[in-house]
This record gives structure tokens, C-alpha cells and sequence, in this order.
């Protein structure tokens, strides 16, 4: 571990490269926690399948480069196709858990996760599957630090999902029908919005974004069936960090989560880099216990 | 199962009358419960086709003689569902009421290691050919024999190539990553033994979450500190991830040896990004091992094509050697019981297509190496063992600014 640490004094790049890197995977967490938040905030649903959704648009996405279209076109289309699929899964299934104990929401994503991780298994096989974006890699200081082009448009494209996220809520009317049902069901209700729509099309958004995640890991790096677990908990940290209502927290959170995660990773070794997540995550949810305990003893 | 109670019965009737016509010939019963549904379905099916292409080749060339006397062979097939429990279960059931007195093995080691204890309780022999983890074979099993050559052997020729290359092995470096789980760790207890044996000097020695999605923490310290050598294994994701993420980064090691990267199939999904890639592997068909029942190892593949419309697995090829292995101990044995053909099997020595096969004393295959091949051109190219090799390994693989 000072080995590790020393390698990382010694060639400053190479700590450059750690947390590019880092950054760069953080993106697409932040990516598919734009959607949790909005889920958990708006349906008040810990949504479990978050990563198996995530796999499925990189499904399609693989489907249709072996269908002879160019990688690229797979983030919209990704995102559109997914968009379709969490509008069925809402008026399917999610719907009948809004509003009831957050245990059953989280009982019922998680059945529903496990159901298209067997589905996946079913129809694409076992295989770990992977796209070749072809548009190979930048690279600064000698070859030490490589970013690679799939990444960087990833990194673009999160970003830009994320601000036009928080314009849509702030400005389209349906942005806005979101935030007051999030606010109030029943006023929202009282006032004319259909929450029901509000509610079908607030998790088709989020599977939308997810698609758009899962279409840019197929190229960035590799899917299989039961590749929705890393995802899942990952934007489950984020928003636990971040918050519900806002978007900024959400990209930083990630960011900051792929950046910590690679150095961990880098430092302790691989095979602790998922408990530092984790243990990242309980240090954060005690320290804000703490904070809040704090916060009422000043109130009394 | 009423089948197999009646032809139970039947074979009981035959083997009774048996001595009253000689000329007939006998039954063998062999028994093996294989992943025929579950998630190693797939190779469970390689493993069956591989039994039964051995079997019916057999018996197209008469069958086997035991003391003078013909018999045909036959295998009864159950369905262990990919579980280790059901497997166990359904061998005591070929065992106590198929009366089977010979085992073929199920697919992978997990199932091998919970069948073993039960063949072992009976002292009913088991040929296997799909289980490699070493632990099966530091129990002191008695009845078991493998005929594939252990986890530990996978990347032991990359380590010797590597050595052999270079003027002096004790200044090679070398970079490790390996899965956390107990497949690729055996695979790295191998190749441990023998750098220090050379001397060479571990300078990354990190173990893969099995959740494995990105490993650019590992690679960017193999960038900084340049080893002559990168060993990787962690099943299809593992091979795959890297031969991806070695390109996006643009890591350069004059050689990388990965486990799995067949069944990954790096070369078909990756192109440029995985040559010069050393693969292991148990088998393939381009190798030049030969023998009387299938001819050469590509003989076997064209067989094996022919019959079934697909490329020959290595899962099969192991699967049809263990039948020869049976067959070639029916022949010498004194008598059918089963003691006496454990006796025969553990004096096993012979040339197949799949490679030559000898036991030691804990029941694996200390006869055949395991193969390197190399990815040239976009093909699986045979580079070791020398003797077996189609051509010259590739080496040192250039830097990514001159590929």
C-alpha cells in the first residue's frame, strides 16, 4: 500500500490517469443516479433494478452494432427504447407500489431486477458482451495518461443530461408537473395533473437515462447479465450522498465517487476498492447522523 | 426412471445369460450426470456430445474386449440442473439403483467436488474431464482421475516462455491480476512456484472483485511500472475488460497471458486490440497429437463437426478422452469390478488426440501441458508447447504508437 503510494508521488501522471479515469466512470454513475434521484424523490421507490436497466440499453445497443449501425447512434436510440421499457414496467408493475412501505418498493425493483437479469441470461446468453466504438484513445505525457475518446463523449453526454435535466424540471411543463407532484400528490392532483402520467413518465425518463448509461458502458467497457449489481449500488451511493431534489449534487456525487473509488483502488488494491465504496458510504451516512442529530439539539 | 429401472432389470437379465451366449456381446454401463439445463447448460452439452461421440466411435470399432469377452459401452444421462446437490444425489441414484460401476464426470469443478465424496463412498471410479481445480485432488481421492490438466498448469507456459526469452529470468518483472475467487487464485498458486524458482520480481500483484467492471486502477499501475510480463485471469469478464481497457489505455507489456480469452473470444470481438495476446487453454484442434480411434486432433474436429454442426469445444475433446481412457482400461483390466478397473485406470498410460494422459498418484494428468495460443492475424495460433506449436510465438509485442 506505501508502494502504492510512493508510485504515486514519484509520477505525478500517473495520479493524473487514476483520477481522469476515475472521473471519467464517475460520469456514467452520475448518469444513471440522475434517475434514482428522480425516482426516489418523485415515486418515493428505491428503484433496485436501476442497474439491470442500465445492462438492458447496452443490450440494445450491442443488438444493433451487430445489426450493422454505427455504435453511436445506440445513446438515443438506447435511450428512446428504454424509455418505452420503463413506461410498460411502470404501468405493468411499479405502479402498484407508489405510495406504499418504501420495503415493498425495494422487495418488489429487486424481484423485478432478478426477473430481467434471467430474461437477459434467456435471450442474449451468458457472454460478457462489448462494443467497439472505434474511435480509439487520446493520450498526453508520454502515453501516461490515456483517455479514451468513448469515455471523454460519455463524460459530455453526462453532463449535458444532467443540465438539461434540471432545465427540464425547472421549465417544461412537465418538468414542472413532476416537481409538484414530488412536492404534494394530492394538490397536484386537486389542480389538474394527472399524477398517474406524472408518475409513468417520471420512470420512463429514468430508464431513458439509464439506456443512455448502459449504451456508452457497452463501449467504454463490457455488459453481461448480471452486471446490474455495480451500477445499482453505485447510483444507490450517490443519491444517499447527493440527495433527491438536486441535479448538481448528483453530478458532483458521481464524479467525485469515480475519482475516490479509482484511487482506493489504485492504493488498496482491487480487491478492496467495492469496500471502500461501501465503507465510504457508512462513514457518510454516520457523519450526516451526526450532523442532523446536532442540528435538532440546536432546534430544542 | 421407470426406463432406467427396467433397463436396470435387463441389464442384469443380459449379464446373467451372458456366459450362456459369448459370442453376444456385453453391456458396460457407464453413469454421469451432466448440467443438461441451469447456467452451465451450455457446456454441459459439449460435455454429453463429447461422451457420446467417444461411445458411438467405440462401438462402431467393436466396442471393448474384457478378458477375451466383447461388451458394447452405453451411459446413462441425468440432468444435475448446474446444481452440486442434485449432482451428488443423482450419482448415489446411478450408483444405487442403475447399479452404474463406472462414473463419468459432470461439468465443472464445483459439481466434480460434490460428486467425488459420493463415487468415493462406494469405490466406484470416476473419469473426469471437466473439473480442474487442485483442491480435488489434495483430498486423497482414490476413485477420481482427470484427464485435464489442473487450474494451477493454465499459465505456467506463459511464465517458462517468458523465461526462455529473455537472457536472465531473475530481471524479468512481472504484473499479476487475478479474480478473487478460486479458479483464477489456483491459476496464480501456479505461476507463483515458478517465478520464484527464476527469480523474477512481482511488482503488481492485485486480486479482482468478482463484480468486476472496470480495472483502470490496475492498469494505470502497470503504465507506471512497466513490467515485461502481465498475467491475467477472471473468466470471460475479465479477458474481455482487459483486452479492451489494454487498448483505451494504451497499456504496453511486451506480453500479456490471460486465461479464458477462447471463450471470450477476444479475437472475433476485439480485432487489432487483442493481438499478440497469449490465451491458455486445454486443447485445440490444430495441435498434432494422434491416436488410433480418432486420428489426429483435427480429424477430431471435422468428426465433431460433421456430427453435431458446430466448432469442436476443448470441453468436448476432454470429454470424449476420458471414454478412450475408460475403454483403454476395459482392455487391460482383469475383471469388471470395479476395484480392478480403478487399478487399470491408475496405470493409464496412453497417446490420445487430446494430448497424452498418465496419472500421479492424486488422479490428474501429469502428462499433457497445458497450450498457449497467441492471437496472430486475427486467428488462435498454437505457440506452445514448441514441439505442438503451428508457429513462432510473437514477442515483444510493440507499443500502442507503433500498432
Amino acid at each position: 500500500m506505501l508502494d502504492n503510494l510512493a508510485l504515486l508521488v514519484q509520477f505525478p501522471a500517473v495520479t493524473v490517469d487514476v483520477v481522469v479515469n476515475g472521473l471519467l466512470i464517475g460520469a456514467i454513475f452520475a448518469l444513471a443516479a440522475y434517475g434514482m434521484a428522480l425516482v426516489w424523490g418523485v415515486l418515493n421507490i428505491v428503484n433496485v433494478v436501476q442497474g439491470e436497466l442500465v445492462v438492458l440499453g447496452g443490450y440494445v445497443t450491442f443488438l444493433l452494432v451487430q445489426a450493422g449501425m454505427p455504435p453511436l447512434i445506440g445513446v438515443p436510440v438506447s435511450a428512446i427504447v428504454m424509455f418505452g421499457v420503463g413506461w410498460v414496467l411502470y404501468r405493468a408493475i411499479v405502479f402498484r407500489v407508489v405510495d406504499k412501505d418504501i420495503f415493498i418498493s425495494i422487495l418488489a425493483t429487486f424481484g423485478l431486477a432478478i426477473l430481467i437479469q434471467q430474461l437477459a441470461n434467456l435471450s442474449f446468453g451468458a457472454d460478457v458482451r462489448s462494443v467497439d466504438a472505434g474511435l480509439g484513445s487520446l493520450h498526453f505525457l508520454d502515453g501516461m495518461v490515456t483517455v479514451a475518446w468513448v469515455k471523454m463523449i460519455a463524460f459530455v453526454l453526462a453532463l449535458a443530461a444532467g443540465a438539461s435535466l434540471w432545465l427540464f424540471l425547472r421549465h417544461a411543463r412537465l418538468g414542472q408537473a413532476i416537481r409538484a407532484t414530488a412536492q404534494n400528490p394530492r394538490a397536484a392532483r386537486i389542480l389538474g395533473i394527472d399524477t398517474g402520467r406524472v408518475y409513468a413518465a417520471t420512470y420512463a425518463l429514468n430508464a431513458a437515462l439509464c439506456g443512455a448509461a448502459g449504451s456508452l458502458a457497452v463501449m467504454a467497457w463490457t455488459i453481461h447479465p448480471y452486471m446490474g449489481l455495480p451500477y445499482t449500488v453505485r447510483s444507490f451511493m450517490v443519491v444517499v450522498v447527493a440527495g433527491v431534489g438536486n441535479v448538481g449534487a448528483v453530478v458532483a456525487a458521481g464524479l467525485g465517487l469515480g475519482a475516490l473509488e479509482n484511487l482506493a483502488g489504485f492504493v488498496l488494491g482491487t480487491e478492496f476498492q467495492i469496500a471502500f465504496v461501501f465503507a465510504l458510504m457508512v462513514a457518510i451516512l454516520v457523519w450526516r447522523h451526526w450532523r442532523a442529530a446536532r442540528r435538532r439539539e440546536h432546534l430544542k | 426412471m421407470r426406463k432406467g429401472l427396467f433397463s436396470g432389470i435387463f441389464l442384469g437379465l443380459t449379464l446373467l445369460v451372458a456366459p450362456a451366449v459369448a459370442e453376444e456381446p456385453g453391456v458396460i454401463r457407464l453413469g454421469a450426470a451432466v448440467s443438461l439445463t441451469g447456467k452451465y447448460s451450455s457446456n454441459g452439452a459439449f460435455t454429453r456430445k463429447g461422451y457420446d461421440l467417444a461411445v458411438n466411435k467405440i462401438n462402431a470399432a467393436g466396442g471393448v474386449t474384457v478378458a477375451g469377452k466383447p461388451y458394447r459401452l452405453e451411459v446413462i444421462y441425468y440432468d444435475d440442473e448446474s446444481t452440486p446437490a442434485r449432482g451428488a444425489q443423482l450419482v448415489e441414484r446411478l450408483i444405487q439403483q442403475d447399479k452404474v460401476q463406472y462414473v463419468l464426470g459432470p461439468y465443472s469443478s464445483g459439481l466434480t467436488e460434490a460428486i467425488a465424496p459420493v463415487t468415493e463412498k462406494y469405490g466406484i471410479p470416476m473419469v473426469e474431464a471437466n473439473g480442474a481445480a487442485i483442491s480435488l485432488f489434495r483430498k486423497g481421492y482414490r476413485y477420481l482421475f482427470a484427464v485435464l490438466s489442473t487450474t494451477d498448469e493454465y499459465l505456467r507456459g506463459a511464465v517458462d516462455i517468458a523465461a526462455r526469452l529473455s537472457d536472465d529470468p531473475s530481471k524479468l518483472r512481472v504484473a499479476m491480476a487475478f479474480e478473487n475467487d478460486p479458479f483464477s487464485q489456483d491459476v496464480r498458486e501456479g505461476v507463483l512456484a515458478d517465478m520464484k524458482r527464476h527469480g523474477m520480481k512481482v511488482v503488481v500483484d492485485d486480486k479482482l472483485p468478482p463484480e468486476l467492471n472496470d480495472m483502470s486502477a490496475t492498469l494505470s499501475k502497470v503504465k507506471a511500472l512497466r513490467p515485461d510480463l502481465m498475467l491475467i485471469s477472471g473468466h470471460d469478464k475479465g479477458a474481455s475488460l482487459a483486452i479492451r481497457q489494454f487498448a483505451d489505455q494504451r497499456v504496453n507489456v511486451p506480453m500479456l497471458a490471460l486465461t479464458h480469452c477462447d471463450s471470450a473470444r477476444i479475437a472475433e470481438n476485439f480485432g487489432l486490440a487483442a493481438e499478440y495476446a497469449l490465451c491458455a487453454a486445454q486443447w485445440a484442434s490444430t495441435l498434432t497429437y494422434a491416436d488410433a480411434l480418432f486420428g489426429s486432433a483435427s480429424d477430431y474436429a471435422r468428426l465433431y463437426e460433421e456430427t453435431y454442426g458446430e466448432v469442436a469445444p476443448y470441453q468436448a475433446a476432454e470429454s470424449s478422452a476420458a471414454v478412450q481412457v475408460y475403454a483403454d482400461a476395459f482392455e487391460r483390466t482383469k475383471s469388471l469390478d470395479p476395484e480392478d478397473v480403478r487399478d487399470a485406470l491408475a496405470e493409464t498410460r496412453m497417446m490420445t488426440f487430446y494430448g497424452k494422459i498418465e496419472f500421479d498418484e492424486t488422479g490428474k494428468n501429469i502428462a499433457k501441458p497445458t497450450v498457449l495460443f497467441q492471437v496472430q492475424d486475427g486467428k488462435y495460433v498454437v505457440v506452445y508447447p514448441e514441439e505442438f506449436a503451428e508457429a513462432k510465438i510473437r514477442w515483444p509485442t510493440p507499443p500502442w504508437s507503433e500498432r
